[in-house]
């Protein structure tokens, strides 16, 4: 508590003072995140120095580990940096929407859309048909869930809370199929599918992080542009229709940057869950709750958990390379047990 | 809704009826048909040398048997929890107590040296315990009251852990992961009956606490004021309500893995004919919820046929329809 009010007294300040304290704290988490990449490329199963490192990202032909550094380990860690990122907007998003900490895209359902289609994808074509559409049918899981979603919970418009008990709902089926399929697959397919679930950044390649990047380039300034409604919708749906807010189509296009990034994310990484749960959380200790500061803190603080739970799931249990959801999980899990015990005051 | 005593009687009486029918339909359908005289003679007369004998004893009988026993006790655990949370959502599938079961389940066997299913039983009870009091610590507001969508959300949270935990177990522990894996999905084939036997008493013990707190369950519903005036405190009962859905979620899960929203969709369909009052409302729960289970068991067989798919895909399935339509009447 004594944390927290102290943020606000100095959040009381003027708007300079804020904006000067949120651009220090991105800059500082910028700079982490560097230093991060740089530890996560110079550890792993082939023990290389930092220096051998750095040569060779600077000169890829006169290096003998160029193939280590500039095909597996930094494609798998951009990759991690920008999944975590766009779990930690859509979590934001989503959390401004519903006006309710404890929403994340793993609740309401679009994570387990996802992650049907996917499972669908690997029990019915398995390893015959290439594995580069698991992405494009994962994604299309997503938004079909969240359309569903959006269909079933009409009535007379959107309340957030029936949005998100539906969601649950949704998700308990698709999760049922989920289950149905793997236990009707034979084993080494159930074991694929269920490392795909807890989520792995395993053998990602360039072209992951090339089908990734577009979805944050568009998405992430788009709910940027929203901002001022999401700040107003913050104070509650009179008051930001008061303030000249279009509710529906606000939260139309921000639940699109939402469902697009999470679905994007989950194709290419699986299941990663909790990650959108706990960074708006960290961010919001860090900048307050003001949209435009929350969401490039928000991804950079995402990008970092992310980045290390892969960098664990690597190094830690050698020669097993085990998925990072099983850290984030491991850290999100508490920790979201720990802000469910604090804020149980406010609601 | 029946309302005079004669068609309430008559109600559990057409529910005793359909558990019957939906128990024979089990016992005698699946992929090889058992006529009535060959059930009835495989029990008076167990022959081994007769496949059909062994079917009936080793398979159709214990899991008809274990539907019943799971579909009641989750179906009066889903009552008891909607009246305790005065919330209609509330249920042990979707408040996290069967995913805590089912995660100190997986530790128990991928960790710690125990594999006979007995065992189960225990890691269970331990499990739910443990997500029960995680939920009611996390949803109790500043009046120790329990809003409804908090409540929902900090199970459906919990039940997210301890899945990913148990994920991250089982890839660990590759070697655990096919025997619980059928099981996790929620399963009542495959059982012998000797497992039931010591889960007798846990049953037995929690429906007869459950009897003698019924008044005190109608009182709950009214008001914690209601149960001072019946001379116990709230805090008691809620106590001793709370152990009852322990031990039934728990044994359940034990049993039979994680099913899902049977103890969701059967009170509120109680509640629907037979009313709110607990003396009729938790019988008439027991009955239906077996039913319900039985049912659904019968159906997963011809799904998919010739394969089994898990009961607990199929009560999702038919679970979840329901529950939109819930959260869509609530008034948001």
């Amino acid at each position: 508590m004594m944390h927290s009010t102290s943020l606000n007294r100095r959040g009381d300040g003027t708007a300079d003072a804020r904006q000067a304290r949120s651009l220090g704290i991105a800059t500082l988490l910028l700079l982490l995140l560097l230093a991060s990449m740089g530890l996560s490329l110079s550890l792993g199963s082939f023990p290389t120095s930092f220096g051998r490192v750095l040569h060779s990202l600077a000169t890829p032909q006169g290096s003998d580990i160029a193939f280590i550094v500039w095909e597996l380990r930094l494609p798998r860690i951009v990759l991690a940096m920008l999944v975590g990122a766009a779990l930690a907007v859509s979590g934001a998003i989503l959390q401004g929407i519903v006006r309710n900490p404890l929403a994340s895209p793993d609740v309401i359902g679009i994570t387990s859309g996802a992650a049907m289609a996917a499972v669908t994808f690997l029990a019915l074509f398995g390893a015959g048909l290439s594995i580069h559409w698991l992405p494009a049918a994962a994604l299309s899981g997503a938004l079909l869930s969240a359309l569903l979603v959006f269909f079933l919970s009409w009535k007379h418009g959107i309340a957030p809370s029936r949005m998100v008990l539906v969601g649950i709902g949704l998700s308990a089926a698709m999760g049922a199929i989920t289950t149905l399929l793997i236990v009707t697959s034979d084993d080494a397919a159930a074991m694929v599918a269920y490392v795909w679930l807890t989520g792995s950044l395993y053998a990602a390649q360039w072209q992951d992080v090339l089908g990734m990047l577009p979805w944050l380039l568009i998405a992430i300034p788009l709910c940027l542009t929203q901002a001022r409604h999401m700040d107003a919708m913050a104070l509650g749906d009179q008051v930001a229709l008061g303030l000249g807010v279009n509710l529906l189509r606000s939260r139309l296009v921000l639940m699109t940057c939402s469902v697009a990034l999470a679905g994007a994310a989950v194709a290419f990484a699986g299941g990663l869950s909790f990650v959108g749960l706990i960074a708006p959380h960290i961010a919001a200790r860090l900048v307050g709750r003001g949209f435009a500061r929350l969401v490039p803190t928000a991804a950079l603080v995402g990008a970092l958990i992310v980045l290390y739970a892969d960098l664990l799931g690597r190094v830690a249990f050698l020669p097993k390379d085990l998925p990072a959801g099983i850290f984030v999980s491991g850290v999100g899990a508490p920790f979201f047990v720990y802000l469910l015990h604090r804020t149980r005051y406010h609601h | 809704m029946l309302s005079s005593r004669l068609s309430r009687c008559l109600g559990l009486f057409l529910s005793m009826a359909l558990v019957a029918v939906a128990f024979m339909a089990s016992v005698m359908l699946g992929t090889t048909d058992i006529a009535l005289p060959t059930f009835i003679d495989a029990l008076i007369h167990y022959d081994p040398a007769r496949v059909a004998h062994i079917i009936v004893l080793t398979e159709r009988l214990p899991r008809a048997v274990i539907a019943v026993l799971v579909g009641a006790s989750l179906a009066i655990a889903g009552a008891l929890m909607q009246t305790m949370t005065r919330n209609p959502l509330a249920s042990p599938s979707i408040l996290g107590i069967n995913a805590g079961a089912m995660f100190f389940v997986v530790v128990a066997v991928s960790l710690l040296p125990l594999h006979a299913p007995v065992d189960y039983v225990w890691a269970a009870l331990l499990g739910a315990f443990v997500a029960a009091c995680l939920v009611v610590m996390l949803s109790r507001g500043r009046q120790g009251e329990l809003a409804p969508l908090r409540v929902v959300l900090a199970g459906v949270a919990i039940t997210a852990m301890f899945v990913s935990f148990s994920q991250g177990l089982l890839i660990i522990d590759q070697q655990s992961f096919e025997s619980v894996l059928y099981w996790l999905a929620g399963s009542v084939s495959g059982r012998e009956l000797s497992l039931v036997v010591p889960l007798l008493p846990l049953f037995g013990g929690a429906l007869l606490l459950c009897a003698l707190l019924v008044r005190h369950a109608n009182a709950l519903m009214l008001g914690d004021d209601m149960v001072k005036g019946l001379g116990m405190r709230a805090g008691t009962i809620k106590l001793l309500l709370g152990l009852v859905v322990i031990l039934l979620a728990g044994s359940s899960v034990a049993l039979a893995g994680m099913i899902g929203f049977v103890g969701l969709i059967v009170p509120h369909m109680a509640r629907g004919i037979f009313g709110v009052d607990h003396r009729w409302l938790l019988p008439a729960c027991a009955l239906l919820g077996a039913s319900l289970l039985l049912l659904a068991d019968v159906a997963s067989r011809f799904l998919m046929a010739p394969q089994d798919i898990p009961v607990g895909v199929m009560t999702a399935l038919i679970g979840t329809p329901f529950f939109i339509h819930l959260a869509r009447r609530k008034p948001a």
